[in-house]
Order: C-alpha cells, then structure tokens, then sequence
C-alpha cells in the first residue's frame, strides 16, 4: 500500500513537471525567447493560490485560478520590458528578475520569509493534476495549431520576417510569456496543495534550470519531447534512488552525467525530429474536408 | 497622384549617409527599378519604405498617409509587402504555413478563439488555407506545399518569399534582387511572374542586378549612387545615361575606353 502510494505520488509530480516543461516549450521552443525564471511564475501561482486558500478560505479550484491568473499577471508585466531584448540579454533579464521575486518572497511577512507557508490542506492528488495535464495540453495544442500559434514559431524562425508579414512581434512575445506563466501557475498551485508546504527554494533558480533541461532533453519546441522529458527527468532520481545505496548515494552525479552524454550524442533532443507533428495532424484533418 | 512618395529622405548611419535627400515617387500600377552599385544604399531604401528603419530626415507617404514612424507590421496592414535580398523564410515550417503568415494580417483569431475553435475561427481558416493554395499555384509551388521550406530548392525559396509577400495582399510590392542567383531558365520564368503580378494591378518596386530582367520589365529605372539619386526614367534613357555609366565603369576605365 505503502508503495502504492510512493508510486502515485511520483506520477502526480511528473504531471506538475510536464504542465511546467510544455509551458516553457510553448516560451522557449515555440516562440524562441530563452527563459530562465520560468520556475518564479509557479512560485507566484502557488504563493497566491496557497494564501487565498489559508488566509481567506478560498476554495480550492479558484485560488487555482486565481493563482494562475496573478503568476500570468506577472508574466504580462515583465514581459513588456524584458521581452525587446534577445537572446541571451533576455536570458539574463529573466534570471534577475527571478531573484528579485526569491528576495521578495524571502522577506515578507505574509509569505512567511524563508520559513514558507505550512499547514495547507492536501487537496492535489493524481486525478486533478491528470485532468490538468489534458486541460492544458489541450488548449496549448489549439493554440499551436491556429493563426495564433504559427506565429508564434513565425518569430522563432525570423523575427524581421515575421514582421515583415505583419505580426506585431513584440505583442505576441509578450503573450506567449503570459500563456506560459499561466500554465506555470497552475503547476505552482498542485504543486504547493500537494506537498502542503512551500518557501521560497522551491522556486528558485535551480528549479527554472531543471524545467529548461525537461525541454531541452525532450526536444526544443516538441510538446511531446517536453512530456517525455519531464518524465523522464522526474522518474530517473526516483529509479536511482531504488537501484542500489552505492548509486543511490551518488544519484545526482549519474542524472549530470545523463545530462552530458545526452547532450553529446543527440544535441537536439530526443524527439526533435518529429517536431510539429501538430501541424501534420490539422493540415491531414483539414485536407480530408476540404474536397469541395 | 503617386502610391509612394518619398521625400528628402536622409538615412545616416553613425556619421555615415547611406541615403542622401532621396526623393523617390512611385505611381500606381508602375514597374518600377532601383538599381546602383553595391553599397548604393538601395537596401537601406527598401527598409525606410518597410519601417524597418526610421528615416534620419525626410517623409515617406503611401496613399497619401505619413508612415515614416509606423512600424514594418503596421506598414504590411496598410498595403506594403516585401522580400528579403538574403532568403528569410520561415525555415521548420511548410511552404502552405508560411504563405498562411502572410495573411496574418488580413485575419483575426485570437487566443480564445483559438481554443474554442468556434465556427467562425473554422472558417477562417479554411479561407485562409484556400487562398494560400492559391498563390502557390499562381507561383508553381502548389506540389510543394506540404514540404518544409527550408528544403525546396534555391530557385523555389524565391519564389516562395515572392508568394509569402502576395499572401499579405499588398497594393506595393518590394523585390529585393529577386533574381539573385537564379540560372537563366529561373530567371524568365520570374519575369513572367512579375509581369503577371503587374497585370493583376501590383506596383512593383524592384532592386536587381540582372539587367536583361530590368530592362525587360520595368517602365522606369532610378539609379543611386552613393546614397543619392543620380538618375530616373525610362529604361531607354538610363541606358544612355552618362552619369550612370560613369557609376557602373568607374571614371578611370571611362577614360580608358576613349584611349582605345
């Protein structure tokens, strides 16, 4: 039973990782625009999320959302700044700004400082986070495959092209930004109603770098590399922790050691090559119908 | 009354002047060339049209608006589409994709809409994809469409970038050197297509080297020279223009040709 629940509990963590990896897929593999402070829009879903729920007894669904909608609010409100510049100054912009929200949360009251905030109720299990999973890949999928989506790899392939078709480039960086940290926030929100407990480490740095490897493992702008690549990163420190105490002990030095030769043999990820099957997919669809 | 009008425009890049006190008036239906010697600063008047750049000094007018200060994506909306001298196509995508950006501008679903998927988005998009697959078919890539753009062959990308531009239904179209590289099969077969483009009622504004194309299609030639306007007419009088013969040869071998 025990076990049982170790596994449940490992598959609800690989959901909230795969809502995470397909939204930075959706920034940094669609849209181009590297981000590496994708994990302080989580952390902003699940502070909101986990004070409404405590301080105003909010229930859950909607601290959720609200959750979600306030780390997309932010999302919005570094995007107009950040997202003029390219590359890697965007990189670095992403990076402070990420910082900046660690300190912020570390040094107010009402988010606890580095104590966090405890005593959340567990309301997450695999049920939701599975349903969350759908809902999102879903409305990702929607968006990728429209008028929206296209351009969003548009700009990826050539922003001065992109332009030149008339996309207003900046706009739609800014709102593939704020897309991504809604579904980041979502995450944040399972994430805190799962392990009852939050501060500030959760959402620092090291765990933004730790989504950007799911994407990259999994294959730059794939939403199915990105799935497979939060699993995979999720379960492998699990498995070596299982094998034997030797690699147990030294488990985080196989997962760098994974990550070098991986990024040796197939630099452009596991599933790269199958990239944009979602457009396959609707031109098949749509070439049936359009017989007439 | 001109589409285009361009006046004094002045583009000075750190105490450079790519382009000095410019005018240039293009008027509707007119095939139009812009030729010079490298460096002339005929690119660099392509991206003051465009709105890739903001003249130094100077206005630029299309259908009698200012657009000087508006952005490339606001120009594409009012009617002004181009190519690029360097091929940019959008790569990973297929060649129906990116004639379906071009018309980024003539439609509207948003988010929402996207993924509500509601009949109207529906609809759009079949329209939109039935337009694409008609300009492939006007340019001959129609077989191709499913392929990755960054496939097709040299002569095709330009094509392409030629169908991309017409996918934004534009009133101005700006060529840059559409023909370069092209073997000479490629090259006739271009200028049919800019012919059948100008008959369909598309201004053309044309950067080429090739002077067989220029010659052959255009009702008028302006020639630059070191960021300024040195000459402009018709095809026959720039032939014979001094002035530009003098800008292609060099003074020197001008001197050297009456020693022979």
């Amino acid at each position: 039973m025990k076990r049982m629940n170790y596994y449940l509990q490992v598959l609800t963590v690989i959901g909230i990782n795969i809502i995470l990896a397909v939204s930075l897929n959706l920034v940094s593999g669609f849209t181009g625009q590297l981000s590496l402070g994708h994990a302080t829009f989580m952390g902003i879903g699940a502070y909101t999320a986990t004070l409404l729920a405590l301080k105003l007894h909010v229930p859950f669904i909607p601290s959720l959302i609200f959750g979600a909608a306030m780390a997309a609010f932010f999302g919005f409100i570094i995007g107009v700044p950040t997202l003029r510049l390219k590359g890697d100054y965007l990189a670095i912009a992403t990076l402070g700004f990420g910082e900046i929200m660690k300190n912020i949360l570390l040094n107010l009251k009402i988010t606890g400082g580095p104590m966090g905030l405890r005593g959340i109720p567990k309301v997450t299990n695999i049920y939701i986070v599975a349903a969350a999973v759908v809902v999102v890949i879903f409305t990702l999928n929607r968006i990728m495959i429209s008028r929206v989506g296209k351009s969003f790899i548009a700009i990826r392939e050539d922003e001065l092209a992109a332009e030149a078709m008339g996309i207003n480039t900046t706009n739609y960086k800014i709102l593939a930004f704020t897309i991504g940290a809604f579904y980041a926030g979502i995450a944040g929100g399972l994430f805190a109603f799962l392990f009852r407990y939050i501060n500030p480490n959760n959402f620092g740095f090291m765990k933004s770098i730790e989504i950007l490897c799911m994407v990259v493992l999994g294959g730059m702008g794939n939403t199915a590399g990105a799935i497979l690549g939060a699993a995979l990163l999720t379960v492998l420190p699990e498995f070596l922790r299982s094998v034997s105490p030797l690699i147990s002990q030294y488990r985080m030095v196989f997962y760098g050691l994974l990550l070098v030769v991986m990024m040796i043999v197939r630099p452009q990820g596991l599933l790269s090559n199958t990239s944009f099957y979602f457009r396959r997919i609707s031109v098949e669809k749509n070439a049936g119908k359009g017989g007439r | 009354m001109a589409l285009l009008e361009g006046k004094n425009l002045t583009m000075i890049f750190g105490g450079l002047a790519a382009l000095d006190s410019v005018d240039i008036n293009i008027e509707k239906g007119e095939v139009l060339s812009l030729i010079g010697p490298n460096g002339a600063g005929k690119t660099t008047l392509f991206n003051l049209i465009t709105g890739v750049y903001s003249p130094t000094k100077g206005s630029i007018s299309f259908k009698q608006k200012e657009i000087k200060n508006l952005k490339p994506y606001d120009i594409t909306r009012m009617g002004i589409a181009r190519t690029f001298q360097n091929i940019r196509l959008f790569g990973e995508m297929s060649v129906l994709d990116n004639v379906i950006i071009g018309q980024h501008c003539r439609t509207r679903t948003g988010v929402f809409g996207a993924i509500l998927r509601t009949s109207a988005v529906k609809s759009e998009e079949k329209k939109v994809r039935d337009r694409a697959m008609e300009i492939l078919n006007f340019v001959g890539l129609d077989r191709e469409a499913e392929e990755k753009a960054k496939n097709l062959p040299y002569g095709k990308q330009r094509r392409l970038e030629l169908a991309r531009a017409l996918a934004t239904d534009p009133d101005l179209m700006l060529l840059d050197e559409p023909a370069a590289g092209m073997n000479p099969q490629e090259t006739n077969e271009l200028i049919g297509l800019i012919d059948r483009l100008n008959d369909m009622g598309k201004t053309v504004l044309l950067i080429e080297h090739d002077m067989k194309l220029v010659m052959g299609i255009s009702q008028r030639i302006m020639v630059l020279d070191y960021g300024k306007k040195i000459a402009d007419g018709p095809p026959e009088k720039i032939r014979n223009d001094e002035k530009v013969i003098r800008a292609y040869l060099g003074e020197r071998s001008r001197k050297e040709v009456r020693a022979c």
